[in-house]
């Protein structure tokens, strides 16, 4: 195990795995106290469209990526801010039809042989230094964004009428709120893939809320445990020869039973 | 003087009209309630005078200015506050939200701000919690920091939107309470349900179905209190008392079958219904012997 720490690769992997944890922490925490998991999901499967249309015109997976779930984020947040009404079903629909795009594109690429599974189930022991610069740059923007707007996020996530009544812009939080969920969607892909990404953002979200009394303390107690959840999980997958995102949620799932069946005792 | 003046108010969604041609007129240190039934308007009304709502026709001043430019001086108490109870903040984190969309520093609180959320908190009685999880706070306590959060900004006018729905009977006159002392700084307006408890505490009524009818009833409560032993009154009860002298559309005694409007119609109806078990003949023909 030492000697695999000597190894590029696994020191990519590592590195991706604390930046994108952190990431999702922070992010994942906004998406569970508002009530966006399922944007997020939608958000997530639609962003396969744009590594689709990536790899069709040759463009760089991220960039590709990263554009069209932006794109869906944009658009999801219009919907809901303008109606409400049947919103579920259009989140499906964006849902599958982005995933359709993606398929279809891949397909019509000429000669390539996309490796589909490992963006539906992560590839981070192919992260390179470009995709870790990546996922810096937006663990920074995400850090920017939250140490400048707390009290805002704070207002429009907790009583968005009230801070609507008191002069914040609820829509602007709210869509950016969206946006910064869709780019932390896009760099975990590269860690558990965009059909496990889900687990990442609500996993750890879960049993730091319990063990919070702020959301400060909530975000960044969520990205230690993602933090150990993924590097636990990456042990796993490197010991054992198992698929990498698969292994780190079933460590995060495994580890909520526990939680649950002691803190939920602890309760009562 | 009056802090809010409302002149000839009418206002519709798309084509269904909410209210129509509303006035009223709050006086500093009122302690105003409005009552009425579902969908009568009143949470349109509120929103109308806090400029979420736009004005159609007619027209609102806050304080002589139009609503959204009196709002720094209104604070409000919105109606569901068993909303997030799992969202992890402390009640000094809610109260400091009553200085949000001022300015601010960049990052943190000042301290400033702290001082004046614990002494909001104070008021309300609540200091000792101020660094509690807001989740393990009883519906009556969180109702309190939501009056905190809403004095933080040191409003002139407190306005709250069915304050005690969910609180225990206990909590409910432990708010009142409150209120009551509040009142004697801070203009109060109070939408309830619970037409008993607030008579005891308000000293004006309005009462909104579409139209509005007003009730100075500071002197009347004597009035009240005489009328039986207990001191709580069933809904029609009441209504039939605001309602007789203002409605004319609402006649107090049974006549044809078009009483419909009539607040106390269960009543009336009742009393036909015996009327025509006895005598089998069509309410009219009564009418016209």
């Amino acid at each position: 195990m030492i000697e695999a720490l000597s190894y590029d690769f696994v020191q990519h992997a590592i590195l991706a795995g604390i930046l994108v944890s952190f990431a999702a922490g922070i992010i994942g925490s906004l998406i569970v106290v508002n009530r966006m998991v399922f944007l997020a999901g939608g958000i997530a499967h639609t962003s396969y469209g744009g590594i689709g249309l990536a790899v069709f015109f040759g463009l760089p997976i991220f960039l590709g990526a990263s554009l069209f779930a932006v794109g869906a984020a944009l658009l999801i947040a219009a919907l809901t801010l303008k109606s409400r009404h049947r919103i579920d079903t259009f989140i499906g629909l964006i849902w599958a039809v982005g995933m359709a795009i993606g398929v279809i594109f891949v397909d019509l690429t000429p000669g390539y042989n996309v490796d589909l599974m490992s963006y539906l189930f992560g590839s981070i022991l192919a992260v390179n230094t470009e995709d870790l610069y990546f996922m810096g740059s937006l663990l920074a923007v995400i850090l920017f964004v939250i140490t400048f707007g707390y009290r805002n996020i704070l207002a429009v996530s907790y009583d968005s009428e009230y801070a609507a009544l008191r002069g914040v812009n609820v829509r602007f939080y709210y869509t950016l709120i969206l946006i910064l969920s869709a780019l932390t969607v896009v760099v975990a892909i590269k860690v558990v893939g965009l059909i496990l990404v889900i687990a990442m953002l609500t996993i750890p979200v879960y049993i730091a809320e319990k063990l919070s009394n702020s959301l400060f303390s909530m975000m960044l107690l969520s990205g230690a445990i993602a933090t150990l959840f993924t590097l636990v999980g990456l042990w796993f997958s490197y010991t054992y020869n198992l698929t990498s995102g698969a292994s780190i949620i079933l460590v995060s799932a495994a580890s909520l039973g526990l939680f649950l069946l002691f803190f939920g005792k602890r309760k009562q | 003087m009056s802090v809010i003046q409302i002149r000839d108010l009418t206002f519709a969604y798309d084509k269904d009209i909410v209210l129509e041609n509303i006035s009223l007129d709050v006086e500093e240190r009122d302690f105003l309630a409005i009552i009425g039934p579902n969908g009568g308007g009143k949470s349109t009304l509120l929103k109308l005078i806090l400029g979420v709502n736009k004005v159609q026709k007619g027209s609102i001043s806050v304080f002589g200015e139009p609503p959204h430019k009196g709002l720094s001086r209104i604070g409000y108490v919105p109606q569901n506050t068993n909303i997030n109870t799992d969202f992890p903040i402390k009640v000094i984190e809610v109260v400091l939200m009553g200085h949000v969309g001022e300015k601010k520093p960049l990052f943190g609180y000042g301290k400033d701000e702290i001082a004046c959320a614990m002494g909001a908190l104070s008021q309300v009685g609540m200091q000792a919690f101020a660094q509690s999880k807001i989740g393990s706070l009883s519906g009556g306590q969180r109702q309190r920091v939501m009056i905190a959060r809403a004095l933080c900004a040191h409003p002139q006018i407190l306005i709250l939107d069915e304050p005690t729905s969910s609180i225990d009977i206990k909590g409910q006159k432990e708010i009142y309470e409150l209120l009551r002392v509040l009142n004697k700084s801070i203009t109060i307006i109070v939408v309830s349900h619970d037409i008993s408890v607030i008579l005891e505490y308000a000293n004006k009524a309005a009462h909104v179905n579409r139209q509005l009818s007003f009730h100075d009833i500071s002197d009347k409560k004597q009035t009240f209190h005489t009328h039986g032993e207990q001191e709580h009154f069933c809904e029609i009860e009441l209504l039939q008392m605001l309602g007789a002298e203002h409605c004319e559309s609402c006649p107090s005694t049974p006549s044809t079958g078009s009483g419909t409007e009539d607040p106390a119609g269960l009543e009336t109806e009742t009393k036909d219904t015996i009327a025509n078990a006895t005598v089998p003949e069509p309410a009219e023909g009564r009418e016209e012997k």
